[in-house]
């Protein structure tokens, strides 16, 4: 059952065993190509790139919102296996061809050139927004070197009267997050103008940036050290200063409490799959790029399992201690709820302090309902619920800008978890654009856009500089709803249409046998049976299925944003209106230049071989037809 | 015996008076509610005639305060419908004239400047001694001249660019050392390929006679 697909000029393109071994001997005393210090650098760095935010700030929210305990399961499973089998893949392709994803795909097949285009594009397109949201970290660290946040308290309006009115209205957070840091216009159309100083803000995240990544892994190994780690020493001081605070513990028992009803639910799975694809950054090009630094006979397929439970591992830590500090602050606020009714009642009642609390608040409505049921309508109490507190699940920005610095504010000494929240975030981020930076990089140099001569820090540098000029699109009014149409469109579909070719070009075009041999070359051994079974049928098969569902879900669904709109009638609620019409047309730049840079590629470098056949087989042949109208068809389309 | 029964008819009726003046909804007066147990927790005190009087005493000395030229006196603060919530009524008279109440606005006013003063003396903020009807004064906004993050921003960024700069430096120095290296690899090889079958000393530029072939010439 080994399909093959023809591959001529396959050993010509590779090098073979021995050449790789020479190599080997020889690249130990010549610095022709770069290699990682030592295997921590490399370590650090893969678990860097797969370890990001979203493992902050988007499973914990699915975790909780699709059954929480009962979450892990469909999570782990496809994390065995989807997860693992597509890392191994990469791994192994970029420490055996030792070429970056462009380079990689080209040498597999020469029409498989637009896989790496693909995901060279992929990778800039998010690296463009995802530097915006490190610029937003950084505005928030910057503002947390003070004795009271910024965010804690409403400012006064301008003749000092009163409080200014959006933020009595909505709260001190969101304000602060809507106004003060994104200024943000009512609607995508409306631009607002560049807002100067997330434009400083912006400048000062690539800056960092560049100087982290200026001379190639030489600099990123070093800088990863901290990067990467921080992050881990940061949660942990959270976890411990979270669990003395009170109502943590409700927070953690409301995440992992199992329900098991969720299972039937196909989109637990979908979501689980999802969340593990985009979680390993797999398809950006930058993990082959990072392999193919390594030596020849680096175990790939204990890397694989490695950061693969070392990723599993933070999700679910990083969840835990995300909802300790959930847990503190909804029972925060059932407590204020619980205890403005509590205040309304005594001063309608006139009854001494200390005679209604929590413990007896019930039966005192009850016995007052039923004596004064007017006054107590009169009075409005509102319903203080928990579990409604702590299922307001929140997940992206809104998390970390909104919830947590909210929760923050009323944590003892706010500025230092302020400052120390915020570092780790930029952490995690920066160690994951180090990656996304790579898959960029790597395919332009082997495109040859910058001469051979140029040394490595101007490519970097004129590449950050122009990423920073076209990243002002997100920092102006309406950048926001910019980097959210980015997220949703430009980073789901394309990754896995990339990936489901990565995996079709590996074992169906490269060859699984020549891919097995290579690895026993590589690590000692043949890759064994749950490897074969996943790379050549249940892998691809879990990809096709998350993209067609993904793709029908995309479609068919009217697509709305969330807008922030002072004027709108449920004001603090976020206003859902449709795109205008000519965002269509940037959803299918997003989505559909890399994607049809798949076929694309194919075809353009498909032509001149079809034309040299087309020759020689002589123009008036039968045959000849479908030719003459494909070579009519390509000439009007180059 | 007529200026005794008056004094007594008006000892009997002063406090009857005060009782009329000072009423619930009174034009002229203002509700207070103190929330001990909010502010102090387990420091609670309770609230009894003593600090009654201290109530009193420090709305006289509220209204001396603003109103210099007068002198108020406890007795002109009269207080009534005390509850269980610790809420009470209170109207403030003219020290002149016993029977005259001070106008609201002037009692709001004294209570404003004062306000401070008299939260201390009960160890209770602008929450827990409430005065309905006197919004608490809006603390000004402390305005720094430059914004704090501005001044983080400054010093990350000076930092980043002396960073960036000196990794430029430094790889320039590199090349500028590395090609220096070349080209004098570059002069021995050069060297060596000009000066024949002499040893290999570039620096020597003198022609060393003891290794020339005259031998030939001196067969004898």
């Amino acid at each position: 059952m080994r399909l093959q697909l023809p591959n001529p000029g396959l050993e010509d393109r590779i090098l073979s065993h021995e050449e790789l071994d020479k190599l080997e001997t020889e690249e130990a005393g010549r610095g022709d190509r770069p290699k990682w210090d030592n295997k921590t650098q490399y370590m650090l760095t893969c678990v860097g790139f797969c370890v990001g935010l979203g493992n902050v700030w988007r499973f914990p929210y699915l975790c909780q919102s699709h059954g929480g305990g009962a979450f892990m399961i469909p999570f782990l499973i496809l994390l065995v296996l989807e997860g693992v089998p597509l890392l191994h893949l990469e791994f192994a392709i970029g420490q055996r061809l030792r070429k970056g994803s462009l380079g990689v795909w080209s040498t597999i097949h020469p029409y498989l050139a637009g896989v790496g285009i693909a995901s060279m594009f992929v990778s800039l397109m998010i690296s463009l927004y995802y530097n915006t949201i490190m610029a937003w970290v950084m505005w928030y660290l910057f503002n947390s070197f003070q004795e009271t946040l910024p965010w804690s308290q409403c400012p006064l309006n301008y003749n000092l009267t009163g409080l200014v009115s959006e933020c009595e209205q909505s709260s001190p957070v969101d304000y602060f997050w809507y106004r003060e840091t994104l200024n943000t216009t009512p609607d995508i159309g409306a631009n607002g103008g560049l807002q100067w100083w997330m434009v400083l803000c912006l400048v000062s995240a690539w800056a960092v940036l560049y100087i982290c990544i200026i001379r190639g892994i030489e600099t990123t190994g070093k800088a990863v050290y901290v990067t990467s780690t921080l992050p881990y020493v940061v949660l942990s001081i959270f976890l411990i200063r979270g669990l003395t605070l009170k109502g943590s513990l409700s927070g953690v028992v409301f995440l992992f409490t199992p329900n098991l009803t969720e299972l039937t639910n196909p989109t637990t799975w979908l979501d689980a799959g999802a969340q593990v694809f985009y979680s390993f950054s797999i398809a950006f090009g930058g993990l082959i790029s990072f392999s193919s630094y390594n030596s020849v006979h680096n175990n790939c397929e204990q890397d694989a399992v490695i950061i693969s439970a070392v990723n599993g591992f933070t999700s679910v830590y990083a969840a835990t201690v995300i909802y300790t500090i959930i847990g503190f602050r909804a029972t925060e606020r059932f407590d204020n709820c619980l205890g403005g009714n509590i205040l309304a009642l005594l001063n309608t009642f006139d009854l001494p302090e200390g005679n209604v609390t929590e413990s007896n608040y019930d039966q005192v409505l009850q016995s007052l309902n039923g004596t004064y049921p007017e006054v107590i309508q009169g009075l409005n109490l509102k319903t203080c619920d928990l579990n409604t507190f702590l299922s307001e699940g929140v997940e992206g920005t809104g998390l970390a800008f909104i919830v947590f610095t909210e929760a923050i504010t009323k944590m003892p000494a706010s500025p230092v978890w302020s400052v120390l929240f915020f570092i780790m975030l930029f952490c995690l981020g920066l160690s994951s654009m180090f990656g996304n930076i790579e898959g960029v990089l790597v395919p332009l140099q082997d495109l040859g856009v910058f001469p051979k001569s140029w040394p490595k820090e101007s490519t970097t540098g004129i590449t950050c500089v122009l990423c920073c000029i076209v990243g002002l699109i997100f920092v102006q009014g309406s950048g926001n709803y910019w980097l959210s149409l980015f997220d949703s469109f430009a980073g789901s579909i394309p990754l896995l249409i990339i990936a489901f070719c990565e995996m079709v070009g590996v074992v169906y075009l490269y060859g699984i046998d020549r891919f097995n041999d290579d690895i026993e070359f590589m690590i000692g051994h043949k890759p064994n049976f749950f490897w074969q079974i996943t790379w050549r049928f249940l892998s691809p098969a879990i990809m096709l299925v998350i993209f067609v569902f993904y793709f029908i879900t995309k479609v068919t669904e009217t697509l709305l944003y969330k807008t922030w709109n002072p004027e709108s009638e449920n004001f603090p609620t976020l206003e859902e209106k449709p795109y205008p019409a000519w965002i269509y047309v940037i959803i299918f730049i997003l989505a559909g230049i890399p994607s049809l840079a798949v076929p694309g590629t194919a075809l353009f470098r498909c032509t001149p071989v079809c034309i040299k056949n087309c020759n020689a087989a002589g123009f008036f042949t039968l045959n000849s037809f479908p030719c003459v109208f494909f070579i009519y068809f390509t000439r009007q389309v180059s | 015996m007529l200026v005794r029964i008056l004094v007594l008819l008006y000892l009997a009726g002063a406090p009857a008076l005060a009782q009329t003046l000072c009423q619930p909804n009174a034009s002229n007066g203002y509700r207070v509610r103190i929330s001990i147990k909010t502010a102090l927790g387990n420091q609670a005190y309770e609230w009894n005639e003593n600090e009654m009087f201290l109530f009193r005493a420090t709305m006289a000395f509220a209204m001396r305060r603003c109103y210099k030229t007068e002198t108020y006196n406890v007795d002109n603060i009269i207080v009534c419908n005390q509850t269980l919530r610790v809420s009470f009524w209170f109207v403030v008279t003219s020290p002149e004239n016993s029977t005259m109440l001070i106008p609201k606005a002037d009692v709001e006013k004294a209570v404003s400047m004062s306000r401070h003063r008299i939260n201390n003396a009960f160890l209770l903020t602008d929450r827990t001694l409430e005065f309905l009807g006197i919004h608490p004064t809006l603390a000004e906004p402390v305005n720094p001249d430059t914004p704090p993050w501005l001044i983080v921003f400054g010093v990350v960024i000076g930092a980043v660019f002396a960073g960036i700069i000196a990794l430029l430096v430094s790889s320039l120095l590199q090349k500028r050392r590395k090609e220096k290296g070349m080209m004098e690899d570059g002069q021995d090889e050069e060297d060596m390929q000009v000066k024949g079958v002499e040893n290999g000393n570039v620096l020597d530029g003198i022609y060393n006679r003891g290794f020339t072939d005259d031998d030939r010439f001196t067969k004898l």
